[in-house]
């Protein structure tokens, strides 16, 4: 009875680790200035036990802090020192290496006490306004020029500010107010999790975490492990081509499952960019990582154990293995196809799960408004995400304009057109860019814009899937490549700053995601509904 | 007197408010109907064939027992899942939706986002009109109402006879920008009704001048589904009511716990979307005005789910867009927005036939799958085979086989036993009563941390609230609750049974009118936004006229945020015109709100409104405050004492005692009961653990005092600047 009772206890008391952590995160959708925050959910927040592992993390859309967040804690303690972490600390950094792989990101980590003594941690992370620099873009060639890095230190000294680390973020940043502010929150939902925390150790008689992160590592290993098991030993690689950013690059995995866990290894992938579109090995690994619980192991939750069985290693100096100094800034790009780049390495073991490829890396846009010549109109950044149709399932077709991996929600356009002055004439699916098969990819989109009279848009593109499209799978055809061009034929490059003047418009085909299965096997009625609804061209 | 109709999944109920008129009631047992505190109530089958018929079963049945006749009753009060069920299961009117060129796949392409991040073969929910069934016209408002495109008459003209070719019952007309210009919409809307007058017509400026297209879209799409079905079903309704000599007017309720005239129903039926929770709402917000409470977390708990909705100052608390039909696990952005006013509250999968099952991380898992009513639990020995929590509350003693609720079933302890011990016990190696133990347990754990939640992402402390419970499952669960979220204080009123049914007969008739207007405090032209009041206003009030002479209360509201931010707080405005100061005080009063949701305001940053507010309500009446009896008085029953004991599992000591049973028709007002404790009535069962008191109030409520957890007091996180 006393053994049932303590397993009840551990699983009641872990349902409510996982409740905090997602209070902490409402906390900060709610409150955060950054568009990508609470649009896309680019954030996170978990617990930690005393030797900094992971025991419980709020889901949000954001795969690529899976792995980031997780391992981030481990540095603060070692850099803190162990012996000088003092109740009332709160400590921040945004070092792409030891937290979530670029400057923009700010993690947070507060020490828990309980009756004098360490118990454990908080940590949340928050994709923030502006981290000075050259402002968010993949321009700069080093990553002195992205920004202002802040070391692992304290932002709180046993409840005091560190106001000399206030005052240099504050002369450093464009939007001091809002960056300062959400470093607040940040705090703010650490210090809710922690008062839960300390309610929920009175409520049940507990002096520490640890026979409960135990507990939650014993379950979560057995579980988890069973999954993997379901993947023959051995070794799976595949091979994929991207736009990137000025060259085509290829992603290559090589993966070895073993009864140790899965690695992967990105021998044979293109070497690092001169442009902030290289990716730090954990980021990576993320991306992996979330593509191999997808196919293997839904369900099971984030923590130290589920992620332990996945492993990484790089060549030096390979674009997925990003190494101080090198420019990081928009490394989502790359990330996301690590996604793809995984599920089609195992593919061919389970081959009734892996979908075809989809058009991955989102088409998201900065647009800088600018008063045309001979208006004066005050300057507007607005913000867009948008998403072509993801590849097609070994049972179903792909989803039409939906984001895959990442998690991001586009914003509407009646709203977008109340912050900037932007038109979107269109916007709406793509009929036949879903690569055929007898499951069809998912639809891309179209999406037509322009400037309001008087002004003309810097217009920053980072649009990948334009030369090489989503391929399909076991026969399904390839979906349909991007393209993005001006409405007066001059030519409008897939990458980097260009312009578009006052009176022209701008037309995105995004790309569709790629069959599966051979076209000829589609049913009667799937053909005959794609040509009802108009989803065929 | 006022009679209430509220037509649920499963049950009718039916119930008639005697307003202090003599009953020359039947008393006999045999009648299914019953008297308590002046109201009269019966619960019918739902008939999904033809509503109208159980209801009026129903009302022939305590208008018998009363001892009244129809022609006596002044108002009949109803309330639909109808509206919400066409929505679920798409059995709406064949329908055309016509928008702007270039945006035919809104509602098909939603947020481009997945709901959930792990499953690779999710399934998105299908767009409530198809493709082939959109069309698009060439036209163009733009943000500031400005027409950049402009309406063709002849193509406008082309289309619709186009769509007249379609076989089409009804059509939504949206169009961008409409809720800042509605000229085109109107245009639009007038050509059909000259060309295609048979065709019934929702405009989206009309239905829901909200900004955000999906949602919009979809609220009027969903209007346009459900009209030519409601219209037919209302109108039939209060030809059969007059039929059975009816000669009152007919209300509906609405979504955002209101009254609203038959004929405003059947035009704009989306309104009635939800009004069933809502009148949950209003009866425990009657009753936190009775008590004088002013915060309260209702908490209503039936066969398939839990609601909770935060009440302050006695008033639920309202959202003006929320989410119906879920597909997936009631996971948010799993189902369908829908913009209009609407008392906000959370339900999340657990109820009395949740079903409990085990995870592969040897986890015990509680819903949201539900047993229903057919085949419901395994108890109900009805054919079904999966443990839920009625059968672990039935095992655990809770509930008793003798005094189950519904008299037509036989509920068996054997069978609960051999469902949980199957179905949970093996798969952890424990008996069917420690499985039980951890159902009850996880679904316990999983409503407190919704609650939690719901209550963080509004800013409240949660464990400063009175829990008012309701609902046949809700008393079973409520203590246990409390005791999770450090609430102190529960009230189970009588009559929960029938909760939402006697909450519309508290409702007043409201209306409340929402439009997106973008203003920021720097730059706030205060006469459009005078103009924009003074039309909502007008707007809300002519549907509360239709209902009321008197003189009805106004407020009104504005929904703002830092520019920057994605989410917006309501702010109440003052009476009165605005004036050239007046964004001075909008900019304090939503300081003071941001800071009551998150501490501290930010200095610096600009803040604008998004949305503006109209509420219109009738008067409430005075309430006579309940003269509270509190727990130090008199001897209490006990176990020891009590006439009746059976053994109950109680959650405060984590084992087997013996409580007391005591019926609650037999109950005195002032009386005392120290838990251990089961209170038992016809329609649910309230249980008061080892460490609980209860003490009944003069109007009949239980009064149950709960002992709370502490909350740690914050620790300082420095100063924001």
């Amino acid at each position: 009875m006393s053994d049932i009772t303590s397993n009840l206890r551990n699983q009641v008391m872990w349902n409510r680790l996982i409740s905090v952590v997602e209070e902490q995160a409402i906390t900060l959708v709610r409150t955060a200035f950054s568009t990508s925050v609470r649009e896309a959910g680019d954030l996170s927040a978990g617990i930690f036990d005393q030797q900094g592992r992971m025991i419980a993390q709020a889901v949000t859309g954001t795969p690529g802090h899976v792995n980031t967040m997780a391992a981030a804690v481990g540095y603060f303690i070692e850099d803190i020192g162990l012996d000088r972490i003092a109740e009332g600390d709160v400590y921040l950094t945004n070092d792409p290496w030891k937290a979530t792989g670029h400057l923009h990101d700010i993690t947070v980590v507060t020490p828990v006490f309980h009756n004098g003594n360490l118990i454990g941690y908080f940590a949340c992370t928050a994709h923030v306004v502006d981290i000075g620099g050259r402002g968010y873009g993949p321009d700069g060639a080093e990553v002195y020029e992205e920004g202002l890095l802040i070391p692992i230190m304290r932002f709180i000294d046993r409840g005091s500010r560190n106001e000399d680390l206030v005052t240099i973020i504050r002369n450093n940043v464009r939007e001091a107010d809002q960056v300062i502010g959400d470093i607040h929150s940040l705090a703010a939902c650490n210090e809710t999790g922690r008062r839960r925390l300390i309610a929920m150790l009175n409520e049940f008689g507990l002096v520490d975490l640890e026979s409960l992160a135990e507990f939650v590592f014993d379950r979560t290993n057995t579980a988890t492990r069973n999954h993997l098991a379901t993947l023959p030993h051995g070794t799976y690689t595949n091979t994929m081509q991207v736009d990137g950013y000025n060259d085509t690059i290829t992603l290559a995995i090589t993966l070895t499952v073993t009864d140790e866990g899965i690695h992967g290894d990105f021998t044979g992938t293109s070497p690092k960019n001169s442009h902030g579109v290289n990716v730090p090995l954990g980021y990576s690994k993320a991306y992996m990582t979330y593509a191999l619980l997808c196919a293997l192991a839904p369900g099971m939750p984030n923590n130290a154990a589920s992620l332990a069985p996945f492993t990484v290693s790089a060549p030096k100096g390979c674009i997925v293995n990003a190494e101080h100094p090198d420019p990081v800034s928009v490394r989502h790009v790359i990330g996301h196809f690590i996604t793809d780049l995984t599920l089609g390495a195992i593919a061919p073991a389970l081959p009734d799960i892996v979908p075809a490829e989809g058009s991955g890396a989102l088409w998201n846009f900065q647009v800088s408004a600018r008063a045309a010549a001979g208006h004066d109109l005050p300057p507007v950044e607005i913000l867009m995400f948008n998403s072509g149709g993801t590849g097609a399932r070994p049972s179903l077709d792909g989803l039409s304009a939906t984001a895959f991996p990442s998690g991001v929600r586009t914003m509407s356009v009646e709203a977008t057109e109340q912050v900037g002055p932007m038109v979107i004439w269109r916007k709406e699916l793509r009929p036949g860019s879903g690569g055929a098969g007898k499951y069809r990819g998912g639809l891309g989109q179209v999406i037509e814009l322009g400037p309001t009279d008087g002004y003309e848009f810097q217009f920053s593109a980072m649009f990948d899937r334009v030369e090489n499209p989503a391929r399909g799978r076991m026969g399904g055809h390839d979906g349909a490549a991007g393209s993005a061009t001006l409405d007066d034929g001059t030519p409008f490059a897939a990458k980097g700053k260009q312009l578009v003047p006052e009176g022209h418009r701008l037309t995105l085909q995004l790309p569709g995601g790629g069959g599966f299965g051979d076209p000829a096997d589609r049913s009667d009625h799937d053909v005959q509904r794609d040509v009802d609804q108009g989803y065929v061209s | 007197m006022r009679l209430g109709v509220d037509v649920g999944g499963t049950f009718t109920d039916v119930v008639l408010d005697l307003e202090g008129h003599a009953s020359t009631a039947d008393t006999s047992a045999a009648n299914a109907a019953k008297i308590q505190d002046g109201i009269v109530s019966v619960k019918v089958l739902t008939t999904h064939d033809a509503p109208e018929r159980g209801i009026l079963d129903g009302v022939r049945t305590v208008i018998k027992r009363a001892g009244v006749s129809l022609a006596d009753v002044d108002t009949v009060i109803h309330g639909t899942t109808l509206a919400t069920n066409a929505l679920i299961e798409r059995t709406g009117a064949h329908t055309a939706f016509v928008t702007t060129a270039g945006f035919r796949d809104v509602i098909e392409t939603r947020t481009e986002s997945r709901f959930e991040q792990y499953d690779l073969n999710i399934v998105l929910p299908a767009p409530l009109i198809e493709r082939r069934q959109r069309y698009v016209l060439a036209e163009r408002m733009g943000a500031d109402g400005s027409v950049l495109l402009s309406f063709d008459e002849a193509a406008a003209r082309e289309l619709i006879a186009t769509i007249g070719e379609g076989d089409y019952v009804a059509l939504a007309v949206g169009f961008l920008h409409s809720y800042r210009n509605p000229d085109h919409e109107r245009r639009f809307r007038d050509l059909v009704t000259e060309m295609l007058p048979d065709l019934a017509v929702s405009i989206s400026s009309e239905v829901s001048p909200q900004m955000r297209e999906f949602e919009r879209f979809n609220t009027v799409c969903a209007n346009a589904f459900v009209q030519p079905v409601m219209s037919t079903y209302l109108h039939n309704l209060r030809d059969q009511l007059i039929e059975a000599g009816a000669t009152c007017p007919v209300y509906m309720i609405h979504s955002g716990g209101g009254l609203m005239s038959l004929e405003s129903a059947a035009r704009f039926p989306v309104r009635l979307v939800e009004s069933g929770p809502a009148g949950g709402a209003i009866f425990a917000a009657d009753i936190a005005a009775r008590y004088g409470l002013d915060r309260v977390l209702s908490y209503d708990m039936g066969g398939t789910t839990a609601k909770i909705c935060l009440i302050e100052g006695h008033t639920p608390r309202t959202a003006k867009t929320f989410e119906v039909a879920r597909t997936y696990r009631f996971k948010k952005g799993s189902g369908m927005p829908i913009s209009i006013p609407v008392i906000e509250m959370i339900e999340i999968g657990a109820g009395g036939g949740s079903i409990a099952g085990v995870d592969d991380l040897g986890q015990i898992r509680v819903g949201p799958r539900s047993a229903g009513s057919e085949p419901g639990p395994a108890a109900y020995q009805l054919g079904g085979t999966e443990p839920t929590v009625t059968d672990a509350d039935l095992i655990l003693g809770r509930l008793s086989a003798d005094t189950f609720g519904a008299e037509t079933i036989d509920l068996s302890a054997d069978v609960a036993r051999t469902a949980v011990a199957s179905k949970v016990g093996t798969a952890l190696g424990i008996d069917a009563d420690s499985a039980a133990i951890g159902v009850s347990e996880v679904v316990d754990e999983n409503m407190s941390n919704a609650a939690r939640v719901h209550a963080v992402e509004n800013g409240k402390d949660v464990s400063r609230f009175t829990m008012i419970a309701f609902g046949g499952a809700a008393p079973l669960h409520a203590g246990r609750i409390c005791n999770k979220l450090g609430i102190d204080e529960l009230i189970v009123p009588p009559g929960a049974g029938v909760g939402s049914a006697i909450g519309f007969l508290r409702a007043p008739f409201a209306y409340e009118a929402v439009r997106s207007y973008y203003a920021a405090t720097h730059d706030f032209d205060h006469v459009a936004v005078n103009q924009l009041l003074d039309e909502l206003a007008h707007e809300a009030e002519s549907f509360v006229r239709e209902g009321t002479d008197e003189e009805p209360e106004i407020e009104r509201w504005t929904y703002m945020r830092y520019a920057g931010q994605g989410w917006e707080i309501p702010v109440q405005l003052p009476d009165g015109d605005f004036d050239t100061t007046s964004h001075e005080l909008l900019a304090m009063r939503f300081e003071k709100a941001y800071s009551e949701f998150f501490g501290r305001p930010i200095d610096g940053l600009a803040i604008e409104a998004v949305s503006w507010a109209v509420r219109v309500a009738s008067p409430r009446p005075p309430v006579e405050l309940v003269a509270r009896i509190e727990h130090d008085q008199g001897v209490a029953t006990s176990p020891g004492n009590a006439t009746h004991t059976r053994p109950i599992h109680d959650a405060a000591t984590g084992s087997i005692v013996e409580a007391a049973v005591v019926e609650r028709d037999s109950l005195q007002i002032g009386q005392l009961i120290a838990g251990p404790a089961v209170v038992v009535e016809s329609q649910t069962t309230t249980l008061i653990a080892s460490d609980q008191s209860m003490v009944v109030q003069p109007d009949g409520c239980l009064l149950i005092k709960v002992h709370a957890l502490e909350v740690p007091a914050p620790q300082s996180i420095g100063d924001a600047s």
